[in-house]
């Protein structure tokens, strides 16, 4: 009994924390989102509008097209980090001269904050003075214009949340490669399995906890993302790259439409922890119980 | 797994690092141009050096003064999450609370929340609610501080749950049986042991406030401004101060730069994120 005390005690600062700068915002987006609210305007009143923002949000064929990119986003990015951070998790297991030094190389993208990575990424691609678009135009007469081609655009906003935040990918699953037990690769190896049935069977399910927590990890971030995209492509050309993120910012920002942004916040909100949650409960949960 | 020629690996990993190091050197190339050459056609090799821009951004006062509160910003983050993530994870894997789990996966939620359209009642709430007397959090830096845990305080007790569960439980038992007190054993038993672990999730939350924008370019006016929402003051009506903005940015990445190349060695060893090691 005593002992219980001290577990509340020693999450009490945390919990207090998180409800005042995490709940209480919550609760106050919440209230905003029943209501027409443009606290810029003449007339800055709330004015209670039921669910009426709701209702707009669910109609509405901007937030729905911006939740199809969001999810298409998500989902190229989120693998291809997979895979390239994997293939390089993989290649750090081997010995070679400048280990360190190239792991260091790797992982410098990682410490770079969005807002900047944002900026590099557009500097390197705005037509006429990018690197990227002349050296394309000089060596393939390729025409890269990001202002006028959604795919090239698309494209562009994966490859940069690609080459931002696959360090963070490769350094998860060499900590997983590195605890993993060597005695069933060499029980394999002596009974003559091959590369792609060692990693089918033996890798993958014993780095499957990390790689589950890794997409969980960068699925949330991923969904949430605004400065990177908003600095590259302003949620353009039309509504190519215009992310929920993005979308709410624009919502919120230029055009001040409080009640309509928070409803869709919740609504983000509410379909990103349901779909972290179920990965949650369905993959990781399990394991964590069986352990504790 | 030790085979192949590694003189082979070493030409692969000088090829990717190519890949990974040209928009930092292309940031570089920026930094040490003058604004007139940025609009001319861009040449990939360097022919004369400019360093008007760095000296520009040492010189400015003000941009010291953003430096200043980002260091400490991010390190009393860095610090705050740390700890309170530790105790929360010692309190987590070692007592029998009811809706334990719960509280674990609700820690996280905090940091799935779209950042726009939280940043008015954060605004509002430190102007008017979370003061005392005529001091309010906002503009402040112990105000950044507590708004950053959000994000870091669930990201920290996510990072270390694995490292303090992984710590065996009969460790403290016979701590407590040679007669030691709660507190000695989490400070001076577990707390230890934890080192990887703590290391690596402080460097993490650290390059995570360090870098944080949104939140920074509203909460803060000039006293707690970081060098982050600096960058954005060269972004003008007369155009965008790109070689500035830069310099800046070559600026924000050094500290990080110092940081993780000193625990690079360790930073493998904790990083798991609430999944158990194989």
């Amino acid at each position: 009994m005593q002992s219980r005390m001290l577990g509340w005690l020693l999450l009490l600062p945390t919990l207090l924390i998180l409800f005042l700068f995490g709940v209480v915002p919550f609760i106050y987006v919440l209230y905003v989102s029943f209501h027409d609210w443009n606290p810029f305007a003449a007339n800055p009143e709330m004015v209670w509008s039921g669910a009426n923002n709701f209702r707009r949000v669910v109609f509405d064929a901007g937030f729905l097209a911006s939740l199809g990119v969001t999810v298409a986003f998500v989902f190229f990015a989120v693998l291809s980090e997979l895979v390239i951070g994997y293939a390089l998790a993989q290649a750090f297991m081997k010995d070679f001269p400048g280990k360190a030094f190239f792991r260091t190389i790797h992982t410098l993208p990682l410490i770079m904050a969005p807002i900047i990575v944002g900026s590099i990424w557009k500097l390197m691609t705005t037509p006429s003075i990018g690197i990227i678009p002349n050296l394309l135009d000089s060596w393939f007469g390729y025409d890269l214009n990001i202002g006028q081609s959604a795919a090239a655009a698309f494209i562009l906003t994966v490859v940069m949340d690609v080459w931002h935040w696959t360090p963070l990918v490769t350094l998860t699953l060499i900590a997983a490669l590195v605890s993993l037990p060597p005695d069933p690769f060499e029980q394999a190896q002596i009974d003559g399995a091959n590369k792609r049935q060692i990693f089918w069977h033996i890798t993958l399910p014993m780095i499957a906890p990390a790689v589950v927590a890794t997409i969980f990890i960068r699925l949330m971030d991923a969904l949430r993302t605004v400065d990177e995209v908003l600095m590259l492509t302003g949620g353009g050309p039309g509504s190519a790259t215009r992310y929920v993120g993005v979308h709410i910012f624009k919502e919120v920002f230029p055009r001040t439409n409080y009640g309509y942004g928070s409803a869709v916040s919740v609504i983000v909100l509410y379909l990103t922890i349901v779909a972290c949650w179920l990965l949650y409960v369905s993959m990781l949960a399990p394991r964590n119980a069986k352990k504790g | 797994m030790k085979k192949g020629n590694p003189w082979l690996y070493m030409l692969f990993w000088v090829f990717g690092s190519f890949l990974t190091l040209f928009p930092i050197y292309w940031l570089f190339v920026i930094s040490v141009k003058p604004a007139v050459e940025l609009f001319s056609t861009p040449e990939i090799l360097l022919k004369d050096v400019y360093w008007q821009n760095y000296i520009d951004v040492l010189n400015d006062r003000t941009l010291r003064g953003y430096m200043v509160n980002s260091l400490i910003i991010s390190t009393g983050n860095a610090v705050l999450c740390t700890t309170l993530g530790f105790f929360a994870c010692y309190a987590l894997s070692r007592f029998n609370m009811s809706g334990k789990e719960s509280i674990f996966f609700w820690t996280i939620t905090n940091r799935m929340a779209p950042p726009a359209v939280f940043l008015l009642p954060l605004f509002l709430l430190m102007t008017q609610v979370y003061r005392i007397g005529d001091f309010s959090l906002l503009d402040t830096r112990i105000g950044m501080i507590l708004v950053y845990c959000t994000f870091n305080l669930p990201f920290a007790i996510w990072t270390l749950r694995p490292t303090v569960d992984g710590i065996p439980k009969e460790l403290d038992e016979a701590a407590y049986v040679d007669g030691a007190s709660p507190w000695k054993v989490i400070t001076e038993v577990v707390f230890p042991l934890c080192r990887p672990g703590l290391a690596v999730t402080l460097i993490l939350t650290w390059v995570f406030a360090w870098n944080e924008y949104l939140l920074a370019a509203t909460l803060t006016n000039f006293n707690a401004r970081t060098l982050t929402t600096g960058l954005s003051e060269y972004v003008t009506t007369t155009g965008t101060e790109w070689g500035i903005m830069a310099a800046i940015s070559m600026f924000t990445l050094i500290p990080a730069l110092i940081i993780f190349s000193l625990v690079q060695k360790h930073i493998v060893t904790g990083l798991t994120f609430g999944a158990v090691k194989g």
